[in-house]
């Protein structure tokens, strides 16, 4: 609680405690009349100075000015009727108990939410003279050498100069995933370091720094408004006018003919205690805020609640290959023995011994198959022959590595592989030994995502990919993807991504590596981009953002959304739908000043405890 | 010409008050309040003095709503 908050908690407390203890004591005429008033001012003074204010701006639908008629009206009524001023003071302390619990779970939430995302670093360590001095991050000075201690988080985007140390990137990715750094490592801020002391050149500046960013964009996502804030805006401006003028033609229109002023004013000021629009407004811009505040702690950033709301009505996704299904990266898939002198860890080891020299992808990947290539064996003479392989000479034996090309101009006798992937033949002497396989690995978790995508209400999922027909078969056959588009170039992607575009009645959102496919990206109803941290171009392209490279957290963001839209929609219907009620059973006489407080207060209290709902995420 | 200013609000609808009344004042473009960073972007004509039109601004906006602030 605020200095603010703890007052008027004090106030609403004593106004109430008063009011109770009034109920007990036996005074009539005048001096009840003043009584009541203590309580009524003590919780409502604020109010009225707020209505004088309204009045002298000219404001007629001010709601403070709104408040104290109906406060007032049922005051003078109590004058002329009974003498029971309950209600009057009443309606003013609910009105206030409503305000209070706004501001608190407002500002609760509000808090709650920033923790979540609470991977802003509050120092950054240099080095001085005197040890170690604890510094404002933003004073840091691009290349300056700052210290990370174990537990702490990286203030700063740079690159380490010594020490070597276990990075947590949970607070960016939502996954608690160690990822081992050492000297030359680029790490990025919000990462927390685990046990050794790093030294980190900084790279950044503090506020360009990922960290930062991250934390702007989460913050900035509010601010673009979605459909339903706006419709409700509207709605607002509308709705205080008509009840207000209703409740004039309620209080002067139907005693004209029957002459019953006394109820009829009363119905009137029933509806200026529901006329207020707080609930209504309150509760959609905290549903979005929650939501995206949610989804930024699983590593899914929303960057505004327009591309939330159109997540949630997202019918087609279109997902590329590269990097999105797949790992991107090329692996062994098979070794194939085809001679009994060399068996599968034989070919691997001369496969590796060959491409000992050679920055292909596929080196890279044949080294990887087998970790300990430099051992004793003689690695001579080697020879790249272009659009072919490479030839060496180990232990004196000629080994070639290739394609099928190669293998005929060496006299290898080679064998086709049943295997989809790029196949590497491998001869020894001329002699045809056996062939490897490199493909590209599905994720482990895409199968399962493309499963959790249907469950979650995608009708159709297409993938493209510029890879060749025959992997893409394979992979979207593996991963029950019924459409798809192979051989596609870059420029292909985007009439493609069109067709589907204009073919489909929902929404439809593409999701890429978002590094070479920002031109599709960009033409998405939602962009989504993949493995996002660290790399600013694909931040900046998208509209979500995930932060690793899991495919299931497609579904997850559009769950998310959807869980945060049907909180939004069940607060317009319900608030609205009270309001409306109150209204009508109000204007027949069937509902009293209670209901209204209950239309105004209770209704506005509900909707904020529905909207903080969007925290939670659906699993 | 975008700035962003610190604002101080306690009702939603207010907030949505203030938006009206500085998109209203001449020489803002545009403008969005956001209650729950309680935060202002302002986006101004081309060639105006953003601290005279934020002063206006806040006049109007406390016109409105009396409890409100912007920080300038």
């Amino acid at each position: 609680m605020n200095a603010k908050q703890k007052k008027n908690f004090a106030r609403i407390l004593i106004a109430a405690i008063l009011l109770i203890a009034l109920n007990f004591v036996e005074i009539s005429g005048v001096g009840k009349f003043f009584a009541y008033l203590v309580p009524y001012l003590i919780v409502g003074y604020d109010i009225l100075l707020k209505a004088l204010h309204g009045l002298k701006n000219l404001r007629a639908f001010d709601e403070s000015l709104l408040m104290t008629i109906a406060t007032l009206g049922a005051f003078a009524l109590a004058i002329y009727e009974d003498g029971d001023y309950n209600e009057a003071v009443s309606v003013m302390l609910f009105y206030q108990i409503g305000e209070w619990f706004q501001s608190y779970a407002v500002g609760k939430s509000r808090k709650n939410i920033s923790e979540l995302m609470d991977i802003r670093p509050d120092y950054a360590n240099v080095e001085t003279d005197d040890g170690l001095e604890q510094v404002d991050p933003d004073d840091v000075e691009i290349g300056t050498v700052i210290i990370v201690q174990p537990g702490e988080k990286i203030p700063i985007d740079g690159v380490i100069v010594e020490g070597s140390s276990t990075l947590n990137t949970v607070a960016l990715t939502g996954e608690s995933l160690p990822r081992e750094v050492s000297i030359g490592a680029e790490v990025i801020s919000g990462c927390i370091n685990l046990n050794g002391v790093l030294k980190i050149r900084t790279t950044k500046e503090f506020g360009e720094s990922t960290a930062s960013k991250i934390l702007e964009l989460v913050e900035d996502a509010s601010s673009r408004k979605s459909k339903s804030e706006n419709f409700i805006a509207k709605f607002a401006r509308i709705y205080t006018p008509v009840v207000v003028i209703c409740a004039g033609a309620l209080a002067i229109i139907p005693p004209i003919f029957s002459g019953d002023w006394e109820t009829w004013i009363y119905r009137a000021l029933i509806f200026l205690v529901i006329s207020c629009p707080c609930a209504l407004v309150i509760s959609i811009p905290l549903s979005f805020f929650a939501g995206i505040g949610g989804a930024s702690r699983e590593g899914i950033l929303i960057k505004g609640s327009n591309f939330l709301e159109t997540l949630s009505k997202v019918k087609t996704v279109v997902m590329d290959k590269t990097g999105t299904l797949t790992r991107g990266n090329f692996e062994v898939d098979a070794v194939h023995s085809k001679n009994l002198n060399f068996d599968a860890e034989k070919l691997l080891h001369l496969a590796a011994h060959v491409e000992r020299y050679s920055t292909h992808p596929i080196a890279n990947s044949l080294r990887k198959a087998y970790p300990n290539e430099r051992d004793d064996c003689t690695v001579e003479g080697v020879e790249e022959i272009s659009g072919r392989g490479i030839r060496a000479k180990i232990n004196g034996q000629i080994v070639s590595v290739g394609n099928e090309k190669f293998m005929d101009e060496v006299g290898a006798k080679f064998v086709h592989c049943h295997k989809v992937g790029t196949v590497i033949h491998i001869a020894v002497n001329g002699e045809y030994a056996g062939h490897v396989v490199i493909s590209d690995a599905i994720k482990p978790h895409a199968k399962e995502a493309v499963a959790e995508m249907k469950s979650a209400g995608v009708e159709k999922i297409f993938m493209l990919t510029g890879d060749s027909e025959k992997i893409a078969a394979k992979v979207a056959t593996e991963l029950d993807i019924k459409n798809y588009r192979s051989e596609l170039l870059p420029a292909d992607k985007v009439t493609e991504f069109e067709k589907i575009l204009s073919a489909s009645s929902g929404k439809v959102a593409f999701v890429g590596d978002g590094i070479n496919d920002a031109p599709v990206l960009s033409r998405a109803d939602v962009g989504i981009a993949m493995g996002a941290l660290g790399s600013d171009a694909a931040i900046e392209a998208a509209d979500v953002v995930l932060m690793d490279d899991d495919p299931l957290k497609i579904s997850r963001a559009i769950k998310i959304s959807r869980k945060c839209l049907a909180i939004v929609k069940q607060n317009i219907f319900f608030a609205i739908g009270v309001k409306i009620l109150c209204l009508i059973l109000g204007a027949i006489g069937l509902a009293n000043m209670w209901a209204a407080i209950f239309a105004d207060v209770g209704v506005m209290i509900l909707a904020v405890l529905n909207a903080i709902r969007s925290l939670i995420i659906p699993k | 010409m975008k700035k962003t200013y610190k604002i101080d609000v306690d009702c939603a609808n207010c907030a949505n008050l203030m938006e009206t009344e500085t998109k209203k004042t001449v020489g803002v473009k545009d403008a969005v309040v956001n209650f729950m960073t309680l935060k202002m972007k302002v986006e101004f004509e081309d060639g105006v003095d953003a601290k005279e039109i934020m002063g206006r601004v806040r006049e109007n906006c406390k016109k409105v709503e009396r409890d409100c602030e912007i920080f300038l």
